[in-house]
Formats: C-alpha cells, sequence, structure tokens
C-alpha cells in the first residue's frame, strides 16, 4: 500500500494545479494518472485563459458573461469566486514562465472570444494548453512531487454507510499499467478527482481516447450525486474527418463561418445578428446544423471557415497551429483554401457535484476541472473559462484536501441539499443489472481505513481477474455501439424518441458488458483490459447524460429539445441531479443558486 | 426512493428473462450476427486489393508463450484517403487482435504518445498519412529504446534526460505585487517559440546516433528544452550561467556531432540541432575569458 497525505488522481491542468497547491500548504502530494502528465488532453487546448487583468476590464464583467453565458443554471458563488481569482491564477502561471503572446510593451496578449464583453482571453498562439500544461509539469517537477504515471486508478476506497453523506474516502485502488500490480492508495488527507472530460461517450468528439470520464463514472458509483450531465458542449468548428478543434480563436481574431453558396449563415440566416460569429458556442452550433438540415451544407455534412482574409502575418503569428491541423488532418491549406468544420462533442458541463472549495458530499473526495461541476459553465460554458477554472477550483480542492482553512462553502452538496425528487418516463430499467456487483463501499462497518482500502483492492483484483480469464465480447463492439447512439440520438438537436431510442441502446450495452471479456492474458501494458474497465465508465455516463436530457423538457444552453422551444425559468431553473443508490439512478433536483457576493444575477433573454 | 418510472413493457421482459431464451439471449444473437456480417465486410473490403494496405507489425510481450520471442505480424487493412498510421493500428487493434499494444491519445498531434518507427523512420502515428508510405508498411517501436510490449517503449530514460536538465523556469527575481508580470519582450517570445513547442514524443532522442551509443548524453530533446530556459529573457543572467553549466558538462552539447537527424524526424519542426549549436556558441563565449 502507498500512503501520502493527498492523492490526485489525473495530472492534466487541474490534478497538476491542485497538487502545486497542496505541496504549498506543506502536504506529501501524489499524482497518479494513467496517462504521463504530459501526455494529458489539457495540452490540447487551442484558444485561452479568460481573466479580467486589464484595467478597464473586472472581475464581476467576467462573472456577469459566464451567468449570461450559462443560460443562468450556474451557482454565483462558484462563479464570483472564479472570476476574482483568474487574474492572479494567470499572473502566477506568468510567473512559472508560460510563454504566453505578448504584446510590444511586453505585456501578455488578450483577445476577443464568443460571448464576452470585454477582450479578456489571453492566449499563447493557438496552443495555450499546450503551454499550460507542460509550464505547470515543470513545476511540479521542481517541487519533487511525486508522479505515479501509467498507474489507472480504477476504485475508490469509501467506507459503507447507506447515507453517502456519512462516507469518507481513505483512498483509491490502482493498476499499474507497465506491470499489471494492483494497489492501494492511502490518501490521510483526500483524495481529488482531476480525470478530465468523457468525449469518448460520443463517436465523434474533440476529446483524447483517454477521456472516458472514469472520475465521475467512479464518484456517481461510490456515492456521489452527478450534476446537470444532460448539458454537453457541442464546439461549432471541429474538423469533420477526425474531430480535431479548429480554435474558437479563429473566430475570435475575425474568422467567418460560409454555407456552401459563400453566404455569411450567422448574419444571412439571422443566427445571431450582433455577434455573428462570436455567439456562443451553442448558438454557433445550432446555426450550422440547421444550414446543413436545410440544404446549405457542403457535402451535407459541413460548412467552411475561412481565415484567409486574416493575412498570412497574423494567422502565423496568432493561428499558425491551425494551419498544421488543417493540413495534416485535413489536407487544406489555411491560408489559401477556407477550412471545412462541424460541430462535435467538445465539453461535459457537468459532472461530480463539489462545493466552490472543491469537496464532495463524500468526506476527503474532492474533485476539479472538467470531471467536476462546481457549477460554474451552467447549460453551456464560453469559450477560455475552461482553463481558468481548472486552474481557480484545482487550487481550491488542493488547499482544502491539504487542510488550509477555506471559507466556508456557500454552495451546499449531497442528496440532503435536494429540493425535489425528479420524475421521467423510461422505456427500460435504467441502472446496473446486477447491483450486488457493484459494491464499491466496505462491508458492515469497517471504518479503519487500511482495511477499507484493502477491501477495495481485494474487490479489484476479483474484478481485473474475472475479466482476463474469461471468454468474452470485445469491449470495442460494445463501446463503438453506445458511441454511434449516443451521436445519433443525444446530439445538439434532441427529440423525445431519440433519447428513448438511446436509453434502450444503453440498456442492450449493458446487458453485453455482463458479457465482455479482455482477450490479451497479458499483465504487462495490457491497454485491451484498460479499454474494457474505461467501456464500463462510458456506459453509466451516457446514461446519465440520457436520463438527465429526457427529463429536462426545456431549451437551455447547449440543451435544446424540440417540442420544447424556450427556456422555463419557473420550471426549469434548477440542477439535475443523479445519485447511483445501488445501481438504481435516482433522479432529483437542488436550486440554482443566483445571489452572489456583491449582486443577484437575474435570468435575462440570452441574445448575442 | 428512486422515482425512475419505467413501462410496463420493462417488467415484462422482466418476467421473460426467466424462460430460456431472454430478451438479452436473442440481443446477444443479433450481435453474434452483426459481427459475422462485419466480417464478411471486412472481407469484402479486403477483396479489393486496390483498396487495402499491408502492415507488418512488430510483436513481442515477454509474458506470453509465442510472443516473447519478437516477430512481425501481417495486417490488411481497408484503406480510405485521409487515413493515418494510427487509424489503421487502430482498426487492425479493433477488428483483428485486441493484444495489438500502442499507445496513444489525443489523435491530433500534441500529446507525444505514439511515436512510432515507421518504414524506417521516427514519425507520429497520428499525423502521418498512410497513402504517403510504400507497402508493406513496416511499424516498429523506437529504436534505441527498451521495448516494453508490441510497439511501447519504456520512456524512462528519455524523461530523466529531460528532468536532469532542471526544466522548469526559476527568475532571478519576481516584480513587486501580486498582479504585475514580468515583461517579456515579443521578440524574445518569438526566440524562443519553437523551443517550446516540444510535446516530448521521444522521436528525436531515438534517431541520434550519439545518444544510442552513449546513454549519458543529454540527448536533444533535453538539451531544447534547456535552450528554451537560457534563451528566455525573464531567467536572468545568474541563473543561465548554472544552465550553461548543466549542458557544457562531458554528456552535453559537445557530444553532438551535427548530424542533423533529430531535426529531420522532429513532428513539430523544432530546429533542434540549431539549438544544440547555439548552446555551444553560448557557452563558448561564456568561457572566454579575456587577460
Amino acid at each position: 500500500m502507498y500512503e501520502h497525505d493527498v492523492i490526485v488522481v489525473g495530472a492534466g491542468g487541474a490534478g497538476l494545479r491542485a497538487a502545486i497547491a497542496a505541496h504549498e500548504e506543506g502536504a506529501d502530494v501524489a499524482l497518479v494518472t494513467k496517462l504521463h502528465p504530459v501526455r494529458s488532453h489539457t495540452g490540447a487546448a487551442e484558444g485561452g485563459i479568460n481573466a479580467a487583468l486589464h484595467e478597464e476590464d473586472s472581475w464581476d464583467l467576467h462573472a456577469y458573461d459566464t451567468m449570461k453565458g450559462a443560460d443562468y443554471l450556474s451557482d454565483a458563488p462558484a462563479v464570483d469566486t472564479f472570476a476574482q481569482e483568474a487574474p492572479e491564477e494567470v499572473i502566477q502561471l506568468e510567473h512559472w514562465g508560460m510563454p504566453f503572446s505578448r504584446e510590444e510593451d511586453g505585456k501578455v496578449s488578450q483577445r476577443p472570444f464568443g460571448g464576452l464583453s470585454f477582450p479578456r482571453t489571453t492566449y499563447a498562439g493557438a496552443e495555450t494548453g499546450h503551454h499550460l500544461l507542460h509550464t505547470m509539469y515543470e513545476q511540479v517537477v521542481k517541487r519533487g512531487i511525486e508522479v505515479y504515471d501509467e498507474w489507472y486508478v480504477t476504485n475508490l476506497a469509501v467506507t459503507d454507510h447507506d447515507d453517502p453523506e456519512q462516507r469518507e474516502c481513505h483512498g483509491c485502488v490502482a493498476y499499474d499499467i507497465k506491470s499489471g500490480e494492483i494497489a492501494g492508495f492511502h490518501a490521510t488527507g483526500g483524495v481529488i478527482l482531476a480525470t478530465g472530460g468523457l468525449g469518448q461517450v460520443f463517436e465523434h468528439t474533440t476529446n483524447a481516447v483517454a477521456n472516458t470520464g472514469d472520475g465521475p463514472a467512479m464518484a456517481y458509483r461510490a456515492g456521489v450525486p452527478i450534476e446537470d450531465m444532460e448539458f454537453i458542449q457541442f464546439h461549432p468548428t471541429t474538423l469533420p474527418s477526425t474531430g480535431v478543434l479548429i480554435s474558437e480563436g479563429v473566430r475570435g481574431e475575425g474568422g467567418i463561418l460560409y454555407n456552401d453558396e459563400e453566404e455569411r449563415l450567422m448574419f444571412e440566416y439571422g443566427y445571431a445578428n450582433n455577434d455573428g460569429e462570436l455567439a456562443s458556442r451553442d448558438v454557433v452550433s445550432r446555426a450550422e446544423l440547421t444550414e446543413v438540415n436545410e440544404g446549405r451544407g457542403i457535402e451535407d455534412e459541413y460548412v467552411h471557415l475561412d481565415m484567409r482574409h486574416l493575412g498570412e502575418e497574423r494567422i502565423l503569428d496568432r493561428l499558425e497551429n491551425i494551419l498544421h491541423l488543417a493540413e495534416d488532418f485535413e489536407g487544406v491549406d489555411g491560408l489559401e483554401e477556407p477550412m471545412p468544420v462541424k460541430p462535435g462533442q467538445h465539453y461535459a458541463m457537468g459532472g461530480i457535484e463539489t462545493d466552490e472549495n472543491g469537496e464532495t458530499c463524500i468526506d476527503g473526495l474532492y474533485a476539479a476541472g472538467e470531471c467536476a461541476c462546481v457549477s460554474m459553465h451552467g447549460a453551456n460554458r464560453l469559450g477560455g473559462n475552461a482553463l481558468p477554472e481548472l486552474l481557480v477550483f484545482g487550487a481550491q480542492a488542493g488547499r482544502h484536501a491539504a487542510d488550509k482553512d477555506l471559507a466556508e462553502a456557500q454552495i451546499p452538496v449531497g442528496p440532503s441539499a435536494m429540493s425535489e425528487d425528479g420524475d421521467v418516463d423510461t422505456p427500460v430499467a435504467p441502472g446496473a443489472i446486477d447491483a450486488s456487483d457493484e459494491d464499491v463501499a466496505a462491508d458492515g462497518a469497517m471504518v479503519d481505513a487500511d482495511a477499507v482500502i484493502e477491501h477495495a483492492v481485494e474487490r479489484e483484483k476479483e474484478r481485473i481477474e474475472m475479466l482476463l480469464e474469461r471468454d468474452g465480447i470485445n469491449h470495442a463492439e460494445v463501446r463503438d455501439d453506445i458511441q454511434e447512439s449516443m451521436t445519433a440520438n443525444v446530439n445538439v438537436f434532441r427529440e423525445e424518441d431519440n433519447l428513448k431510442q438511446a436509453l434502450e441502446d444503453i440498456r442492450e450495452a449493458r446487458e453485453q458488458y455482463q458479457h465482455v471479456g479482455v482477450s490479451d492474458p497479458s499483465r504487462t501494458f495490457n491497454t485491451d483490459l484498460i479499454h474494457t474497465i474505461e467501456t464500463r465508465n462510458i456506459i453509466d455516463l451516457a446514461e446519465a447524460i440520457t436520463l438527465g436530457a429526457l427529463a429536462r423538457e426545456e431549451f437551455r444552453g447547449a440543451h435544446w429539445r424540440k417540442k420544447h422551444q424556450e427556456r422555463k425559468d419557473d420550471e426549469w431553473l434548477k440542477h439535475t441531479m443523479l445519485q447511483w443508490n445501488d445501481g438504481n439512478p435516482h433522479l432529483y433536483y437542488k436550486p440554482v443558486i443566483l445571489e452572489g457576493f456583491e449582486q443577484t444575477y437575474e435570468p435575462k433573454e440570452r441574445s448575442y | 426512493m428512486s422515482t425512475l418510472e419505467t413501462t410496463t413493457e420493462t417488467e415484462t421482459e422482466e418476467v421473460e428473462q426467466e424462460r430460456e431464451e431472454t430478451p438479452g439471449d436473442r440481443r446477444r444473437e443479433l450481435k453474434r450476427e452483426r459481427a459475422a456480417e462485419r466480417e464478411r465486410r471486412v472481407e469484402a473490403e479486403l477483396d479489393d486489393a486496390e483498396n487495402t494496405r499491408r502492415l507488418k507489425v512488430f510483436r513481442y510481450d515477454p509474458e506470453v508463450e509465442g510472443k516473447e520471442e519478437p516477430r512481425f505480424d501481417d495486417f490488411v487493412v481497408p484503406y480510405h484517403k485521409g487515413m493515418t498510421i494510427l487509424d489503421a493500428l487502430i482498426y487492425a487493434r479493433d477488428q483483428y487482435d485486441s493484444s495489438l499494444t500502442f499507445r496513444h491519445s489525443c489523435r491530433q498531434a500534441v500529446c507525444g504518445s505514439d511515436a512510432l518507427f515507421v518504414n524506417g523512420r521516427q514519425r507520429l502515428g497520428c499525423k502521418t498519412q498512410l497513402g504517403d508510405l510504400d507497402d508493406p508498411i513496416r511499424i516498429e517501436p523506437l529504436p534505441h529504446q527498451e521495448v516494453v510490449k508490441d510497439l511501447v517503449v519504456d520512456m524512462q530514460h528519455f524523461y530523466d534526460q529531460m528532468h536532469a536538465v532542471e526544466p522548469y523556469f526559476d527568475p532571478d527575481d519576481l516584480p513587486e505585487g501580486e498582479l504585475a508580470e514580468q515583461r517579456q519582450t515579443p521578440e524574445n517570445r518569438e526566440y524562443v517559440k519553437m523551443a517550446t513547442r516540444c510535446i516530448w514524443c521521444g522521436a528525436c532522442m531515438s534517431s541520434c546516433n550519439i545518444a544510442a551509443g552513449d546513454n549519458e548524453y543529454l540527448g536533444p530533446a533535453a538539451i531544447n528544452k534547456a535552450y528554451r530556459f537560457a534563451m528566455d529573457e525573464r531567467e536572468g543572467e545568474d541563473r543561465k550561467q548554472e544552465r550553461l553549466r548543466i549542458i557544457e558538462q562531458e554528456h552535453g552539447v559537445w557530444r553532438c556531432q551535427t548530424q542533423f537527424s533529430c531535426t529531420e524526424v522532429c513532428p513539430k519542426d523544432i530546429p533542434l540541432t540549431e539549438h544544440i549549436q547555439e548552446l555551444k556558441r553560448e557557452s563558448v563565449k561564456n568561457n572566454l575569458k579575456f587577460w
């Protein structure tokens, strides 16, 4: 068994920031990651980091834009904390040597991004995430923080109490990919989940292959509610063949979207007469797909994004990486031709329910970054808000887990924060098929930390042994089916029949998964096994996304319903919560907090 | 407690599960049929010789009987325009042999995990088009690295060399005040820009003859990392002196024989050899004494 004060699971932006913060508080920290830190998907972020740095800008404007972009489904204490702390985090990165793009006077550059009332997006070319990731990993190396790379955390070690709010997290179980060793990790201070996105639930995604939502799935099965899962962001500019992201920076710098009749669609068809291409992502994604559906798409699939008029010098200075991506993955020279783009799954607004200190309702369990839902992105995340989020809340979680006194959280978490039960008519029973197999908590009243962890390790050994020994279906088939169904049925446009179809497909995938087997018998670098374990996580999260989407009968942010074409604040200004409850998902709601530090946010119509 | 309602159809299904052939069985049967159909389709695709490519893939697993001796396996994959080496490997793994092992994640040339030796050259699998290569396409792990399994090599030595150059920003002093940033001229940022693009894929190190013969040589990636900081005007003169001391050591920049192989294979087009030469010049300037 390995022991540290704080165990951070995942070593992308949020994980690295959390580890550094905990280390600064004097904790003995370890990062456990199924990749190596520099392979994390934060490195693929392109556009930038929003922070009110300029004297004409202010944090409350940033907070206001964030609330509006979120369609008022954010919790104001989270949004205000975020906007207040983002500038310090950005300057901190600058002090750590991050190679930001610079103005003539040597200050960091800022540029416009969708949905922002001030050009407050700092950036490093169109490869901001790469530089952020490497800059923070460098600081981890400098501090000598221990890193267990290519160790896959497969389960949490949580005490067994009926009420999840009584449970305690003592650590986790991890599988050493290189050797096949299964070991317990004891966290005396806390476990911080920072596992990133869940894009692999969908077929067409900007996310890495490793983004399988391991954190939310593990936390969900351990009893932590997951929040607002139906809100999935589809980025309007991804390359059609691969899903590779073309940064919003292209539109920020003045890139234009055209349909096959070479019309500037955002204005021509009135999707966003004020902001055009710089309307928020949900608006632009729907505009593009509407064009395609109405026969004005190119090859019935995509639209064109043109940046030629920006000029070679500006493109090379600020968007050079985009030229490489278009060339390498689509064979298009962005200086000479427009680039093909279509919407693709990009970001999960929802995730593990946390308060603004990063803590969940289970004592000692934290989450930060994309896998978490402190609820600042609400129904739609603004471009440039993901990187500062992982900095601000990664740091909060790290400090709290290292025992630093933080202000008491204003966002209540756990099932007791429920305002009402949910109600949804599903065509098949959701949840696990054999719930007895789902016990993540220890037996009975066992509360000794080591015993809880050892019990969890034994269960994982049994599970992995079983997967390796039995003959069965290849995980790839199950995964493909889920991804196809989710992309066909739970995409930008959502209809009741399709959502129900997806639930049936997910049920079928669950049945298939009962018979899945790993054919590679090796204990050395068994990716067949890793992907098989991940596929289970994909199934659980696909179901959570679809259940939430089916229940929410309104149109808000990224969530569009054919039969419900309006935002219904009276009825739906509330967070969708899903709790695992021994394999039977319990749907309930909790109220949105609109009262911030200095003002109460009044929902207004969102126009761009 | 749960209020998720299920329709009566499901309840009927649950009763049916008691009988001999359950809906699950039927679905599994359908699944088998679909798998057989997929197999037939793959075969049909493969019959069309113009639309297939042949991969010769290096295989090795120290633990599995029959695989402990290195060998090459052939996989024939249906080809379509735009397909990359990584796409072909994923196809081979998912359709033919799920034990085929390689690292990959972002699929967009930024995570650096799928550097491979393809037709005799270090390349990133995700950004190498199949159409640009001669058949059969020979895919091997990075040379001069210890093979863990199939196409996966042990990167620890690479990481150790990166860490040996103290790869972190370390300014002599910081500006006063929490929100005061350091200034950096756009020219200086431009100067170090290429060096900051390294994705730690290891292609350069694997292509370097010197690194192959001298295990202690820092290697092009680590020296480039040192360059990135030594040339950053924000770090200050004291730190630069220390950085130069590190790269001037016996197994540092002077081992480089300017063969340019690192520069040739770098998937991010970093002029690695130039950076090494520039550090040699800095080192000479630094050590010149006039008296």
